[in-house]
């Protein structure tokens, strides 16, 4: 791949990540729904309840694309809901991202 | 100079007189969630009196109370369990328990508080005057599988029943010898997510997320089993999602029915507790979470579920249906009647304030400020079974 090859896509790609991102306020809507919403199951500092623990450790090994899924149609057979009434699948895609770095307060 | 003299004296017996005594019977408290702290409060002049802190994570906490109302014990999610004294507003004792924590219940004869634990999964029995551990049932359904415990409520004879989430059992453990328990096991169904002991202490119900129905123990005939109420009654439709688990817990039975939330449904049922037969069911505008009775039985309060977590619906028992709805603020997690109902303090999350509203004509009464707060729990729980 030439240089300009690869700034090209790492434009795309920076691009793709870029866009995807809720704007700012948006951003504490969705932290203050999984805190406070998700929270009921998955507990406010998300170390688990009813539902398993949503911490970075927790999710480590598992897919962003499948955790992402399951936030946006839920998991039938569990009491895991879809969300998607609520949020794109692209916000459910930055809480995804989120939970597995650090989620923000 | 006599004058005087009487004065000195009156002053002097008051210094002597020490601390103003005083009952428990109007004192309460409100868990604050997210900071970590209660406020305490005063039923009859409807303000707080106190604030502690340093009670660690109580999102999804609850309390309970000695005999005599003077001491609450708070469950907190983090495993943490603490000892309050609500006339002299301090901690008293606090223990870490266990690593994940759902609530607790007292025993019969105030002499012992039992943990029910999410992780890891059982029940944990304390002594109430030191918080001392008396022992631990684990929730081992199967070898090496340990189950989530929900629903425990205090039952006669220092017994306490309740559920197995992933087990889906029923069962009751004795501890009349509080350091040798005895469990009994009774199938269930498909996952039980909370339960309730109806207000006599004779049947314990456990609502199941799993199957349309409610599993049945009479606990005075347990040798007969759980048994199936209200099977079926979402009629093979398909479930609207569910948002939040709703709770139990003794509240909902009034004027010899019981009142509890559909499962997927945006309906509270109604059940005969003479029958255990379905009598009527009441459509209302969300998932219910809290189906709570006043005390008389005269009205039924409803909370919701996300996204309708801002509304209150009110039945009349009498007229079978909703007759005042409400939308008192953002984020309605949890409501508590005055001992005698002519007043219910709801705590409302997201405004940050517990707003009280006079139950018979639904004009507000007062507001309370309060970080996040949760659970709102009153000293009138001490004297009832199930709570």
């Amino acid at each position: 791949m030439s240089p300009n090859k690869l700034a090209l896509a790492l434009l795309a790609v920076s691009c793709v990540a870029w866009g995807s991102e809720p704007n700012a306020a948006r951003q504490k809507e969705l932290v203050h729904l999984v805190r406070q919403d998700c929270g009921s199951c998955h507990g406010m500092s998300l170390k688990g309840g009813l539902g398993p623990a949503l911490l970075p450790e927790n999710l480590r090994d598992k897919p962003a694309e499948g955790l992402t899924a399951t936030i946006y149609y839920g998991r039938p057979g569990t009491p895991m809901p879809p969300w998607k009434q609520f949020m794109s699948e692209a916000e459910a895609a930055w809480i995804v991202d989120k939970l597995m770095t650090a989620f923000p307060e | 100079m006599r004058l005087l003299l009487s004065l000195f004296l009156v002053l002097l017996l008051n210094a002597c007189a020490g601390p103003q005594l005083r009952g428990t019977g109007d004192l309460g408290l409100i868990i604050e969630r997210s900071s970590g702290h209660v406020t305490l409060v005063n039923t009859s002049s409807r303000q707080p009196y106190a604030r502690i802190a340093g009670l660690g994570d109580l999102s999804h906490a609850s309390a309970v109370y000695s005999r005599d109302g003077r001491y609450a014990f708070i469950f907190g999610r983090d495993g943490g369990l603490t000892k309050i004294d609500l006339l002299e507003a301090k901690i008293v004792k606090r223990v870490i328990q266990s690593g994940n924590a759902i609530g607790g219940s007292i025993s019969q004869d105030g002499r012992i508080v039992v943990a029910q634990n999410y992780s890891p999964g059982g029940i944990k029995a304390f002594d109430a005057e030191t918080l001392e551990l008396l022992s631990e049932v684990p929730a081992e359904y199967a070898p090496g599988k340990f189950s989530k415990v929900v629903g425990l409520a205090d039952t006669a004879g220092n017994k306490f029943a309740y559920a197995l989430f992933e087990g889906g059992e029923i069962r009751v453990t004795d501890f009349s010898d509080p350091k040798q328990p005895k469990t009994q096991r009774f199938p269930a169904g498909s996952q039980p997510y909370d339960g309730l002991v109806t207000p006599d202490g004779r049947y314990f119900l456990a609502g199941l997320f799993g199957e349309d129905g409610v599993a049945m123990l009479d606990l005075w005939q347990p040798e007969k089993g759980a048994r199936k109420i209200l099977e079926k009654y979402g009629r093979g439709e398909e479930k609207l999602p569910v948002f939040k688990m709703p709770h139990l817990r003794g509240w909902s039975v009034a004027q010899g029915k019981a009142y509890l939330p559909a499962i997927g449904r945006h309906e509270v049922l109604v059940v005969d507790v003479a029958t255990w037969k379905e009598v009527g069911r009441i459509p209302v505008r969300g998932q219910p979470v809290f189906v709570m009775a006043r005390p008389d039985g005269r009205q039924i309060w409803v909370n919701f579920a996300f996204p309708d977590n801002g509304k209150i619906d009110v039945i009349d028992t009498l007229a079978g249906k909703v007759v005042h709805n409400m939308e008192p603020g953002k984020g309605i997690l949890h409501m508590e009647f005055a001992p005698r109902g002519e007043n219910v303090w709801l705590s409302v999350r997201d405004d940050n304030k517990v707003v009280i509203y006079n139950t018979e004509n639904f004009t507000k009464q007062g507001e309370i400020a309060a970080d996040s707060p949760s659970g709102i729990f009153f000293t009138s729980r001490a004297v009832r079974i199930g709570f």
